[in-house]
């Protein structure tokens, strides 16, 4: 009896383990193909192949897939996704949401590149090659310097700058006490005007149908500065025309070609910081920096070749930097600044007149 | 002032007045007949024979409602792959979206997928790891339920404030239509989700490999796996032949072209629940995981791209609402801006996180209005004025943007996007 009712006992706890098998629909999957399409990664390292790559590496991969869509420095081109730069502008107006200045988790760049980079050609990277970009991104978001090396290894070791911002939906303790209350249905305000107007924005597309407005199209839209797909971004409300640099600048400047420059100089801004406040990062500082000696600024530490060039009296004129900015490394072979230059002469011209327009 | 419609009231004189009008123009050969040349003029349909079966296997709409697509925005994404267009919810009625304006939105395109060569696998924490043929999945018992999806994003663009004329643009990243699909529940189950097993990885087959990291618990409540959509097949773009269906629950977790579903102990953090799809806060902080869609509503007639052009009487207000948490009892109405509210008139079917349809019948008499919906849903919460959202979540924050909508209609019927004080 008694061994009647252990085999009895073992029969069902394997029919119960063997199948939640209520339907017995579907197959093993093999380890191969468990394999094959598990490719996630998680903030515990759960998933990272074997593998590494250097910042090197990853300049030279990033160029060759990424730069067309995300600039030469992550900077972003067109309304295409800003990856690197943005520190500090969270609470700004202009949020700047890149890996460095948002992201939590390295994993998710390592996942994300992966899966569904290059654009077009997805999973096609070796795991070498991800780690290698993985790490130029931290390079481009001043997280590395140019040596570093990524690798399964020391994965766990990054922590990313703004982790700690993120918090847990909290909607129901903070909006839903204030928006559970009864709503008014009568005389609930003295009055009403219209405070804002979609038809001063004017950005919506032709065509979209509906009545003619009077005084549709006012001011012009600033679309164009739209950030890039992912959030079904925002247009600028009102251009937040930059004032502050107009007010400062000498005279002698052209401000057409300053404002062309500040678009310009948004693939330098990954590296260098200009204005009030400017620190050195990848780059040095270059608040004053054409008329001034090469070389020269406190606290960076410059390639041998541009102390060099400065000890012997070179100066940033209009000329010089025109030369260094089309072509660095034919300029100054050993400058540290990796950067494949600006082709366009107009460009340059726009840059350096920017640059102009922030005085030491 | 403006009185609620309380009955029809034709104007027999201005129907006369424009009769004799048109029968000016047919007074050359009848020259006694008074009326619409319409009416008084044999028409080419009258007459002659129409296209006969078959002409259009597929049934599509009439070429007169050739205007009611779905359209983008393209200043909003550097191209249209990684994009979004927007359902024409101001053509609509009733509370169902018809496929092919049901709005997408890829990150890598619409992956064309033939189902014979599709698998669904299930592994992670489980006690079997599972690959299912789209023949297995029709096997599994199925249910149908109505829901609504909204995209996370909808109305993003007007955080800041009135951007968009057209409610196509400001909330038509929504449609809504009835799925057949199976209980993820019992496909789960099928595998046997170990006790530790308490976060699913939800993958699709596209180029963008989209991934959400879910609860275990929604996973096990009310989500399907569902290749129906409003009867038929899923179209490519919704994801065919099989997606996610999350109640409720933002747009960008109902993964489509799905193929994999992983068992975890925690979330996975993948792009699209931490670099998007978070609530960037005034004070630098970002909510994640803001799953929920809240109560929402927006009028869709009048609206910009539907202004009123029939002139002073009878006007249908009308309009659709929302919420991720239920259903929704009520709708109040607003057309002096706020000052005083009534209680629009629910009707059709009231389901669970599905759209509700509303309407609200006046007598206009061609005074200006500012008109504005209020949606309140089952839970008791109160859909808030966007300033209530800013003053929450300050400026930054593009996603669940559930704020009150305005329109400013003017005398001639013309409607904007504004926001008022």
């Amino acid at each position: 009896m008694s061994k009647f009712l252990k085999v009895l006992t073992g029969a069902a706890l394997l029919t119960a383990s063997a199948a939640h098998a209520e339907f017995g629909l579907g197959r093993d999957a093999t380890p191969d193909e468990v394999a094959a399409w598990n490719i996630d990664i998680r903030p515990d390292g759960q998933g990272l192949p074997e593998g590494s790559g250097d910042v090197y590496t990853g300049e030279e991969l990033w160029l060759e897939n990424c730069s067309v869509c995300h600039g030469d420095f992550a900077e972003g081109a067109g309304r295409w996704p800003v990856l690197a730069g943005g520190f500090g502008s969270l609470k700004s107006d202009r949020p700047v949401k890149t890996i460095g200045s948002y992201w939590p988790y390295l994993s998710t760049v390592y996942d994300y590149v992966n899966r569904a980079m290059p654009f077009g050609n997805a999973q096609s990277l070796s795991a070498d090659d991800v780690y290698a970009l993985t790490a130029y991104l931290m390079y481009s978001n001043d997280l590395v310097d140019d040596e570093f090396e990524l690798s399964k290894e020391n994965f766990l070791e990054v922590q990313m700058p703004n982790e700690p911002n993120f918090i847990l939906d909290d909607r129901l303790e903070t909006e839903f006490p204030l928006f559970t209350v009864e709503a008014c249905m009568e005389g609930c305000k003295d009055s009403v005007e219209i405070t804002k107007r979609a038809a001063f924005i004017d950005v919506t597309p032709d065509g979209a149908g509906g009545g003619d407005l009077e005084g549709g199209g006012g001011a012009p839209a600033a679309a164009a500065e739209a950030p890039a797909a992912e959030e079904a971004p925002v247009a600028e409300q009102a251009p937040t025309a930059d004032g502050e640099v107009a007010a400062e600048a000498p005279a002698a400047l052209d401000m057409a070609l300053v404002a062309e420059g500040e678009g310009n100089f948004r693939q330098c801004k990954s590296c260098h910081q200009v204005g009030e406040g400017a620190k050195n990062r990848s780059g040095p500082v270059l608040n004053g920096v054409v008329g001034r000696t090469a070389g020269i600024v406190d606290g960076f530490r410059y390639s041998g070749d541009m102390t060099d060039a400065g000890a012997g009296g070179l100066v940033w004129t209009q000329e010089e930097l025109t030369s260094f900015l089309a072509d660095p490394k034919a300029y100054m072979p050993g400058t540290k600044m990796t950067f494949r230059g600006v082709r366009d002469e107009a460009d340059i011209a726009g840059i350096i007149e920017y640059l102009k327009s922030f005085p030491e | 002032m403006i009185d609620q419609f309380k009955g029809m009231k034709p104007s027999r004189r201005a129907f006369l007045r424009g009769a004799a009008a048109a029968g000016v123009a047919v007074a050359g050969t009848k020259a006694a007949a008074e009326g619409e040349a319409q009416i008084l003029n044999k028409q080419p349909w009258n007459q002659a024979l129409g296209a006969g079966v078959d002409e259009s296997p597929y049934g599509m709409p009439s070429k007169f409602e050739a205007g009611v697509v779905r359209k983008n925005v393209p200043w909003l994404t550097a191209e249209s792959i990684s994009s979004i267009n927007f359902t024409p919810i101001h053509e609509l009625d009733g509370i169902i979206t018809p496929n092919g304006l049901c709005f997408e939105r890829h990150h890598g395109g619409a992956a064309e997928i033939d189902p014979a060569e599709h698998r669904i696998m299930i592994n992670g924490l489980v006690d079997r790891e599972l690959v299912f043929t789209m023949e297995d999945l029709m096997r599994f018992p199925r249910e149908n339920h109505v829901y609504f999806l909204e995209c996370a994003a909808n109305s993003g663009m007007e955080w800041r404030g009135a951007q968009l004329n057209g409610c196509q643009f400001t909330h038509g990243m929504i449609h809504n239509v009835m799925y057949t699909g199976v209980p993820l529940r019992l496909l789960l189950e099928e595998a046997g989700v170990k006790t530790e097993g308490k976060w699913l990885l939800a993958e699709g087959a596209d180029a963008s490999g989209m991934t959400r990291s879910i609860p275990m618990e929604k996973a096990l409540d009310d989500c399907l796996v569902a290749f129906k959509m409003n009867g038929e097949a899923l179209r490519a773009e919704q994801g065919y032949p099989v997606r996610l269906v999350v109640p409720g629950w933002e747009g960008n977790m109902w993964i489509k072209w799905l193929r994999r579903l992983e068992v975890g102990d925690q979330p996975w953090h993948h792009r699209e629940e931490t670099s998007k799809y978070t609530d960037l806060l005034g004070d630098g902080q970002a909510r994640r995981f803001t799953w929920e869609m809240d109560a929402k509503s927006v009028i869709t007639s009048p609206s910009p791209q539907k202004p009123i052009t029939h002139g002073k009487g009878p006007l249908v207000i009308t309009g659709l609402a929302w919420s991720g948490r239920g259903t929704i009892p009520r709708v109040d109405i607003t057309i002096d801006g706020g000052i005083n509210w009534m209680q629009a008139r629910m009707d059709g079917p009231s389901l669970d996180k599905s759209m509700h349809r509303f309407y609200y019948e006046i007598d206009w008499d061609g005074a200006p209005l500012l008109l504005q919906s209020r949606a309140h849903d089952s839970t008791g919460y109160v859909q808030p004025t966007k300033d209530q959202l800013r003053s929450v979540r300050g400026l930054n924050s593009i996603y669940h943007n559930n704020g009150i909508q305005t329109w400013a209609v003017n005398s001639d019927g013309v409607a904007e996007n504004v926001e008022i004080s």
